[in-house]
């Protein structure tokens, strides 16, 4: 038998005490453990980063921030008119859709550099990287679901006589929307991580930078503070998308 | 007034120009307007291939059909047809009384002649009043097929073809909807095709029922109901009469199967 689900209050005091004692571990035993602190730093000395180097934090932030999100509007929207493309014209996709899918078995930091050879150390190469790596998903998704309005549904607007088109808007789009956005809900956390992997090849400026600096010299609650700044990132970008979702998906 | 349909001689069949399976061969049928005709048969008979050639989703490899005096192309074109499917095929983004307005949103440019917005009235007739703006996740199975119906009276049809349209419903359920779609019937005058699994629906509902035989489908039995009901095509469900008939296609359909 299924257990029973869990009262309100549990479901959120629990996590939040699952977090907790992770953090008071952290903070209290691994120092007992022997860990030092320039491996992993004290969950307060992380905090005290962004106290100390906020506008450090911040300044690295925007560069990231703007190369994830232009990453992801540019990827996605690539994927989607692609996928429009391919589920209209069966040659164009029995042509280019295994080309496609090809590129995607390239690693992504083994394009990387590519990518910075192409267009150099700018801002411009961070973005392509990230919406390189949101493209995919995005455009194998869009086909299916443009492709998942059922017989039936098809045959119903065929005896309405629709047009291509009218079918298109009124029933694959509409259809095809819940596969859109659990890719774009991937995609809200691998944009950030295309910008950073970015930032790591070739950049002063970003999170990713940060993070390469702070390796280098050994201000490991630096490191840490940037990886949570990124894990925060990725975050506000998922709740965004989900926000987002649950407005325009309503069934 | 012509025909429903007049079909000689039909071959229908899947499969391209090599191997073509024929799902019926040599089907004849008439059907007076205004009539409701039951299509019985066995799984694979060719029932809801019938139905879709009159619908001109389906070409026939051979043969002639003509759908109220003119081609099934010609019907469709003038939006004369409902179709009404087994699973209600509702789009479950769109509300209630946007899925029956669905016909005045798509097709309009081949449209010949204008639709009006009914989804009201419709909606009224059907017993969905104040569900109107609900999404279809919200209905039960019977009141999501009543919009599907709904749906499907919009341009009102001169021919509804209905496949297997209660399958999915409960006994009590459908038995209701029996009732509502005769009294449907009887208002409207559309001619209706109604293709079924069930004999007690079939000859309940039927002024005529036909039983298809499978590989290839064709018409094995042709019962005409009416001598066996009143006026109006009204009968019990318990009547001698229809529970006699009942029996006969019955032995028609094991044959058949």
């Amino acid at each position: 038998m299924k257990p029973a689900p869990l009262a309100p209050q549990m479901a959120i005091a629990l996590p939040v005490l699952g977090a907790a004692s992770i953090l008071i571990a952290w903070q209290y035993l691994l120092p007992l453990l022997g860990v030092p602190a320039y491996i992993v730093p004290a969950p307060t000395a992380i905090f005290g980063v962004f106290q100390k180097n906020f506008a450090l934090l911040i300044d690295n932030l925007r560069p990231t921030l703007i190369e994830a999100l232009a990453g992801f509007v540019i990827g996605n929207l690539a994927a989607v008119l692609l996928a429009v493309v391919f589920v209209h014209s069966r040659i164009l996709q029995a042509a280019y859709f295994p080309i496609v899918l090809f590129f995607n078995t390239i690693p992504i930091l083994a394009l990387s550099p590519i990518i910075i050879l192409i267009f150099g150390l700018g801002m411009t190469p961070k973005i392509v990287i990230a919406a390189v790596i949101c493209f995919f998903p995005t455009l194998v998704n869009m086909i299916r679901g443009l492709d998942s309005a059922s017989d039936n549904e098809h045959e119903l607007f065929r005896v309405l006589s629709a047009t291509r088109s009218e079918i298109f808007w009124t029933l694959r789009l509409p259809r095809a929307l819940p596969m859109l956005f659990s890719s774009l809900r991937i995609a809200s956390a691998t944009a950030v991580i295309g910008a950073i992997v970015g930032e790591w090849i070739g950049s002063d400026k970003g999170l990713g930078a940060l993070i390469i600096q702070a390796t280098f010299n050994y201000q490991s609650d630096r490191l840490y503070a940037a990886i949570v700044l990124s894990s925060s990132l990725s975050i506000a970008l998922f709740c965004i998308v989900v926000l987002i979702e649950r407005r325009v998906i309503r069934y | 007034m012509p025909n429903a349909i007049e079909a000689q001689k039909l071959d229908v069949g899947y499969g391209g120009r090599q191997k073509v399976v024929k799902v019926l061969s040599g089907l004849d049928l008439t059907v007076a307007a205004g009539s409701f005709l039951s299509i019985l048969g066995p799984s694979g008979c060719g029932k809801s291939t019938l139905l879709r050639v009159v619908a001109d989703l389906l070409d026939p490899l051979d043969g002639t059909i003509s759908v109220l005096g003119a081609t099934p192309h010609a019907v469709r074109s003038r939006r004369d047809v409902g179709f009404v499917f087994q699973d209600s095929t509702l789009l479950p983004w769109r509300t209630v009384r946007d899925n029956v307005r669905l016909p005045l949103g798509v097709g309009q440019r081949s449209l010949t002649r204008k639709i009006d917005d009914r989804s009201s009235e419709l909606l009224e007739l059907m017993g969905l009043g104040g569900l109107g703006e609900r999404l279809p996740h919200q209905l039960s199975g019977g009141q999501r097929q009543r919009v599907a119906i709904a749906r499907a009276l919009l341009g009102e049809p001169r021919l509804l073809l209905m496949d297997e349209p209660f399958g999915a419903l409960d006994e009590i359920t459908r038995d209701r909807l029996n009732d509502e779609l005769l009294t449907l019937w009887r208002r409207t005058g559309t001619t209706i095709l109604f293709v079924t699994h069930s004999i007690a629906e079939a000859a309940y509902l039927g002024e005529r029922v036909i039983v298809l035989a499978a590989n290839p489908g064709r018409v094995v039995k042709d019962l005409d109901l009416r001598p066996f009901k009143q006026e109006g095509n009204r009968c019990k469900r318990e009547d001698a009469a229809i529970v006699g008939a009942m029996a006969e296609l019955r032995a028609a359909l094991e044959r058949a199967s």
